[in-house]
């Protein structure tokens, strides 16, 4: 009587617990760009000045500037991420105006102020004295100067490093450029101690604004250029997600039907542990807080076909005791002690692969890596020792008694 | 259907030379012709519209043209869905003007865009390489600390195999190759090796009781071995290819080469374990029966 109560009340509340939290998991699932639109971006980065290096600072400094701009655009749920020791990937889901976007991202802002000093003969403004990062963020604003002529300042965080600067070249020129954009060669007339920069040369009002506004953006520390773009229409990644999952569910069904079909009784318990383990994969994902991609959905639904195998290992290796005439609770007993070491061999060296492929991998491939190494840790728990725990329950019940029940006829077994 | 005893071994020797033609048929294939690499390893841009109204290569033509992006370049139309290629990479200003000229035509059309420049192209493809071969190390060693050598070399020999055959009906049917093609063949090979451990772990288990006194000995164990893990393989073979061929099916075009993979590396892994990889496993074995043979030299030597 126990037995049946724990079995009972074992099904009853997995069960509950899982129709009351589906729903609302499935709303929760982050979905990738392929499947929800939106664009990716992967820059390589490269110092701004010759001989100098990417260093993991400067690397982190500029995602950080992206993010920023992003952020500052008003994208929803941008990710920036930095890979290697020079790449950074961006991912903006979801929007309409990817161009300006993309436009505004790399805009140039590399503001650098450059000079004359130890130059060749005949090269123009050689050394750069001060780079975007030696500017104060968001300091930029508009005036005027003395004719009337619309200005922008900027502020230098380090002041004596520009009076320094400014006391070396008097009497020189110090160009400004914006990329490698001249934007003015002011020669500096005087030892500039407050910090101040003035920007000249701006032909008009609107000009000025839109140069103040880009020096306002951060300037980056390091020179972007992309390497690799995929962008995704949102209506093609909607297709594609419904397509994928209706797939999945016509598959999934029929799986079960034919482990029910196949195994009866034990198929039965075999569905039920598999829908439990697609509802703990979702709930990892969920609370790692993944992000569900097209390969990702693929290697769910190809989980489930390969979950099915502990299952069918087992059940084949319990038909094969009760062939052999042992009684159904110690068929039971010795097919599930000798298919667990076969499961952990076959699986182990699934896992190998996929850790390959997730350290080797990039983006996607990676997604796919992990979805398939939870998947089979998943799958372990689920269908090897959930599905067992209840199998046992079910034969001391004596609910699964008959050879029958396991989908064995009375005539393929053999007296002992 | 019962297995017991069917003479998997003697039949091998007819499916390695089949194997083997396969081989050859890929090698040729891939040294001639090569694989036709999409985007992700040839550089470029791939532009995929998914649109209401059919749009036809002549309406396109002039789009593209006007945007002086080269020659190479190829337009694939189909009913609602137009696969658009350029050999070189596309500005963003090219890609904004495509947009615009096709949204002139059908104002619901939606892109899905894809440019990697060639560098990147080929670092993906060198660490695919990279993946295969060091999942191939790991493999190994696993395999001989829990099994031995022997089922190692037979594993890795079977599972290579069920790759390169995937690669080379790629090559012959000239079908696209792409990033999401390098994880279905990683998993066609972490699908391959799980099915050819679950063969070996019989082989090993059948082994610790038998008395192997001559070679026919080993022949009936192996035989036995994949007679006892028969249903199992093919009850799994077909429940994965549900899923696969589902997805192949209704899936959706952006997996569909994807999906094609997997099921013929599914048919091909299933395949190589039962008569590949267990009968090899013989051929190393078998050198070490130090008994004379029976009058009747066995049917292993292939």
């Amino acid at each position: 009587m126990k037995r049946i109560i724990s079995f009972i009340a074992t099904v009853l509340v997995v069960t509950g617990i899982m129709i009351f939290t589906s729903p609302g998991l499935v709303q929760d699932v982050r979905l990738g760009l392929d499947l929800k639109g939106g664009f990716e971006i992967l820059y390589e980065a490269e110092p701004l000045a010759e001989g100098q290096e990417v260093t993991p600072e400067s690397l982190q400094e500029t995602a950080k500037s992206l993010q920023k701009r992003a952020d500052a655009i008003g994208t929803t749920e941008p990710e920036i991420t930095t890979e290697g020791s020079n790449r950074i990937r961006l991912k903006v889901p979801g929007v309409a105006n990817e161009e300006e976007i993309r436009k505004t991202m790399k805009e140039p802002a590399n503001l650098t102020f450059r000079s004359n000093d130890g130059c060749a003969e005949g090269e123009e403004f050689c050394k750069i004295e001060l780079r975007g990062d030696d500017f104060v963020e968001n300091a930029a604003s508009i005036g005027v100067d003395g004719l009337n002529q619309p200005v922008v300042n900027i502020q230098v965080k380090d002041k004596a490093k520009f009076a320094e600067i400014t006391q070396r070249l008097l009497g020189n020129q110090l160009a400004i450029y914006l990329d490698d954009t001249l934007l003015s060669a002011p020669t500096v007339q005087a030892v500039l101690t407050d910090g101040n920069a003035m920007i000249t040369g701006s032909e008009s009002r609107e000009e000025a604004q839109q140069l103040r506004d880009t020096v306002n953006l951060g300037a980056l520390p390091l020179k972007l250029t992309e390497r690799y773009s995929q962008s995704v229409g949102a209506t093609l990644g909607m297709e594609s997600l419904n397509k994928t999952l209706q797939a999945g569910l016509i598959a999934s069904a029929i799986i079960l039907l034919f482990m029910v079909i196949i195994y009866r009784i034990p198929g039965l318990i075999a569905s039920f542990a598999l829908i439990v383990h697609t509802w703990l994969l979702i709930l990892i994902f969920v609370l790692a807080d993944f992000t569900l991609t097209l390969p990702g959905i693929a290697a769910f639904i190809l989980g489930i076909g390969m979950a099915v195998d502990a299952n069918i290992i087992t059940f084949e290796r319990i038909r094969e005791e009760m062939r052999s005439g042992k009684s159904i609770s110690s068929a039971v007993k010795a097919g599930g002690k000798s298919s667990f070491r076969t499961i952990i061999d076959s699986n182990v060296t699934t896992i190998i692969v996929a850790a390959v492929m997730f350290a080797f991998g990039t983006g996607s491939v990676k997604g796919f890596a992990i979805v398939l190494i939870l998947e089979i840790i998943v799958s372990i728990a689920t269908n090897v020792y959930f599905s067992r725990f209840l199998l046992n329950l079910l034969v001391k019940i004596g609910w699964a008694s008959k050879p029958g029940q396991f989908g064995v006829k009375e005539s393929e077994i053999r007296a002992l | 259907m019962r297995f017991e005893n069917f003479d998997f071994v003697r039949l091998s020797r007819y499916f390695y030379m089949f194997s083997i033609a396969l081989t050859v048929a890929g090698l040729i294939f891939l040294s001639v012709f090569n694989l036709n690499y999409g985007v992700d390893f040839r550089s470029g841009s791939n532009v995929d519209v998914t649109t209401e109204k059919t749009l036809t290569e002549a309406q396109l033509q002039p789009i593209v043209d006007g945007l002086d992006v080269g020659d190479q370049t190829t337009i694939t139309p189909g009913s609602d869905r137009i696969n658009i290629r350029f050999s070189d990479v596309l500005s963003e200003q090219q890609d904004a003007a495509l947009k615009a000229g096709i949204l002139q035509l059908d104002a619901s059309a939606s892109f899905e865009v894809n440019t990697v420049d060639p560098e990147m192209a080929r670092e993906l493809g060198r660490n695919a390489i990279y993946a295969v071969l060091l999942s191939c190390i790991g493999i190994i060693i696993y395999v001989s600390i829990r099994f031995e050598w022997r089922f190692a070399v037979a594993a890795i020999v079977a599972l290579l195999h069920d790759a390169f055959v995937v690669v080379s009906v790629f090559s012959i049917l000239r079908l696209e190759v792409d990033v999401t093609f390098i994880i279905a063949v990683l998993t066609i090979i972490g699908y391959s090796i799980n099915d050819t451990i679950v063969i070996f772990d019989r082989i090993r288990e059948n082994l610790r009781f038998a008395k192997i006194k001559k070679h026919s000995d080993l022949v009936d164990l192996v035989n036995k071995s994949v007679a006892q893990t028969f249903k199992r393989s093919i009850y799994t073979a077909l429940t994965v290819l549900i899923a696969a061929l589902l997805m192949l099916m209704m899936g959706g075009e952006s997996i569909r080469m994807f999906s094609l993979a997997i099921v013929i590396g599914l048919l091909f892994g299933a395949y190589s374990s039962i008569f590949i990889a267990s009968p090899l496993w013989l051929l190393l074995k078998g050198k070490n029966v130090n008994k004379p043979k029976a009058p009747k030299p066995s049917t292993s030597e292939v």
